[in-house]
């Protein structure tokens, strides 16, 4: 435990240095950004086991939302995100309350079916502006003085968002709450038995996720400043999928260091092979799926923990 | 000239028609997910990666080797059927212990390989294939024009599936795939070789994918993507008609078709949603599907 408190604070201290050190800003922020997508995504399926294929869908419809709101009807900074992040958390609530009635397998694909019927309403839909996309979103300003057009500022304004949502995570997952989560996660029908609204519990984990993915949409729309049809498309869900089991699903920091390690790759990758970037990202899934499970930190976590466990038995 | 809802009856008729087609598309490929995944319990993304990579063999095999449209019909299902077979061996039967969630993702990662490498050949934007000389041309029947390889698409397809219900529902070698689907380990200690059935069974449903493909290639363009949007239409559909089911796969996969095509006409733009949208009602109402047991 007081090796985790550890490694969170020097985390923390990198993070907030991290614009200093050269690195780029915006960079950085998108990597937050996805760091907390990805969160988000391990709510569902590090801790629950529920493999929804379609997360880009609240993802990228808060980004739609917060974009409009801020381009088209000049809202604030704080009420453009909130609006975003209620739609997909209502979003959330209205496919996860059909998705929940079916497990494993099926859940996947029906909550992939249903991102997908979100897609073609922001395909076709005015607000979204079709196949260009929103443009020129403003970052606004937060509190009435603080400008976010300095990409510095705004980094500690995305910074601690995702803090607050790194944390807020952690206290759900170890929450009354999460801890019937987790019985859900390992043995379903036990649960129910046990007197557990068992697809409640689903629900609400799902819209908690679903809205803490919209969070992470709408302040990549002010990043960035832009929102295109990528952001709600099939290829994103896959994206944090991947992030999230290439780190380390079920452990808090394997979705950061998941989401740190693909976008980095598709950020340089991209120029060097083209077209290709899918090919490597198709690779990475099956290299991960078939040795690789646990992802990088639940790999080093098994290695601590059965040294520590050898150093017991030695010692006993 | 009749007039049905306000649209004239040979617009009604011709979107039918064409929903027919893509209905018939869509049977086969959910015909083939559900028998892959009755066996190996496996949900196949690949599966619209197959459809597309069936399309660019027979593309292929004419623009580079002279291969026409009849010999690609059986050549090319039998080399993409072969590509699953490597695939299965290679990589799928490593997961059949495990949780079925990583035979979807290690597909899934399977379709960007694919799709990718064909984008980085051919490029993102469509090829044309023509349509074979014998089949140029069409019925007219009065009320509408149907184009000869629209009619035999359909003929196609609907006699395989026909084909491949009856071999697995009245014959005994698919007497013997039921029983393993079952209970793969009392079949294996009758002394029949399951491994080798689960083997051909991914090679014959990835076959019929690229079947659907080849059928498409002449009414469709033929692209590196033109599989990744479908196979997801094509999960709704096993979705709605229930996993487990034969003749559910080929009956909502056809009537799918033609409710898509009606859409078209009466609110062209909810086509592309009415399957996701007809899925949700199906869920909320039989949880199971249509004809799904639990």
């Amino acid at each position: 435990m007081r090796a985790h408190t550890a490694i969170f604070v020097v985390l923390s201290i990198l993070a907030l240095i991290a614009p200093w050190l050269g690195l780029y800003p915006v960079f950085l922020m998108k990597l937050l950004c996805f760091a907390m997508f990805a969160c988000a995504f391990n709510l569902l399926l590090g801790y629950t086991k529920m493999l929804s294929f379609g997360h880009a869908a609240y993802f990228g419809s808060s980004a739609y939302v917060t974009g409009w709101l801020a381009t088209v009807h000049g809202w604030g900074t704080v009420e453009s995100i909130l609006g975003g992040v209620a739609v997909a958390m209502l979003l959330g609530l209205v496919i996860g309350a059909i998705a929940v009635r079916r497990q494993g397998i099926y859940f996947a694909m029906i909550t992939l079916a249903l991102s997908q019927l979100v897609f073609f309403v922001c395909l076709q839909a005015n607000f979204t502006g079709g196949e260009n996309g929103l443009q020129g979103i403003p970052r606004g300003t937060i509190f009435g003085v603080m400008a976010l057009g300095r990409d510095r500022t705004m980094y500690y304004f995305v910074l601690a968002a995702f803090i607050a949502a790194f944390v807020f995570i952690r206290r759900i997952v170890h929450s009354p709450f999460g801890q019937v989560l987790n019985a859900i996660r390992a043995n379903e029908p036990r649960a129910i038995s046990l007197g557990y609204k068992v697809d409640r519990y689903k629900l609400v984990a799902f819209v908690l996720s679903a809205s803490l993915a919209g969070l992470a949409g709408s302040l990549k729309a002010l990043v960035l400043g832009f929102v295109t049809l990528s952001d709600v498309s099939q290829g994103t869900s896959g994206e944090v999928i991947l992030m999230t089991l290439l780190g380390g699903s079920g452990t808090f920091l394997g979705p950061v260091v998941g989401a740190i390690l693909v976008v980095t790759l598709q950020e340089y990758l991209s120029d060097v092979v083209g077209a290709w970037v899918s090919v490597i990202i198709g690779g990475i899934f099956v290299v991960c799926v078939i040795t690789f499970r646990r992802g990088f930190v639940g790999e080093i976590q098994r290695r601590f923990a059965s040294r520590a466990g050898e150093l017991v038995k030695r010692a006993g | 000239m009749t007039v049905v809802f306000g649209v004239p009856l040979p617009a009604i008729l011709g979107q039918l028609m064409l929903g027919l087609v893509n209905g018939s598309f869509y049977a086969l490929l959910s015909l083939g997910l559900a028998v892959i995944f009755g066996l190996l319990g496996v949900v196949n993304f690949a599966h619209g990666a197959f459809y597309m990579l069936g399309a660019f063999a027979a593309y292929i095999g004419l623009q580079f080797l002279g291969v026409n449209y009849w010999c690609a019909l059986l050549l090319a299902p039998l080399a993409v059927g072969l590509l699953g077979i490597v695939i299965e061996r290679l990589f799928l039967r490593h997961l059949y212990q495990l949780d079925p969630l990583y035979g979807l993702l290690l597909t899934f990662g399977i379709a960007l390989i694919a799709e990718g490498t064909m984008r980085g050949i051919f490029g993102a934007s469509g090829k044309s294939y023509p349509v074979p000389e014998s089949l140029q041309g069409g019925f007219n029947l009065g009320f509408m024009v149907l184009p000869i390889y629209r009619a035999w698409a359909v003929f196609a397809s609907l006699t395989v599936c026909g084909l491949t219900w009856f071999l697995i529902e009245r014959t005994r070698l698919g007497a013997m795939l039921r029983a393993a689907t079952e209970n793969a380990r009392l079949v294996q200690a009758f002394g029949i070789n399951v491994p080798l059935m689960v083997m051909t069974t991914y090679g014959a449903g990835v076959a019929l994918a690229a079947l659907a493909g080849v059928l498409a290639a002449p009414v469709t363009q033929v692209s590196p993507l033109m599989g990744s949007s479908l196979v997801i239409v094509v999960f709704a559909v096993v979705v709605i008609g229930g996993m487990g089911s034969i003749i559910g796969a080929i009956v909502s996969g056809l009537v799918l078709g033609m409710i898509e095509g009606l859409t078209k006409v009466i609110y062209p733009e909810a086509s592309n949603i009415v399957v996701f949208v007809i899925m949700a009602v199906v869920l909320i109402w039989r949880p199971t599907g249509l004809f799904g047991r639990e």
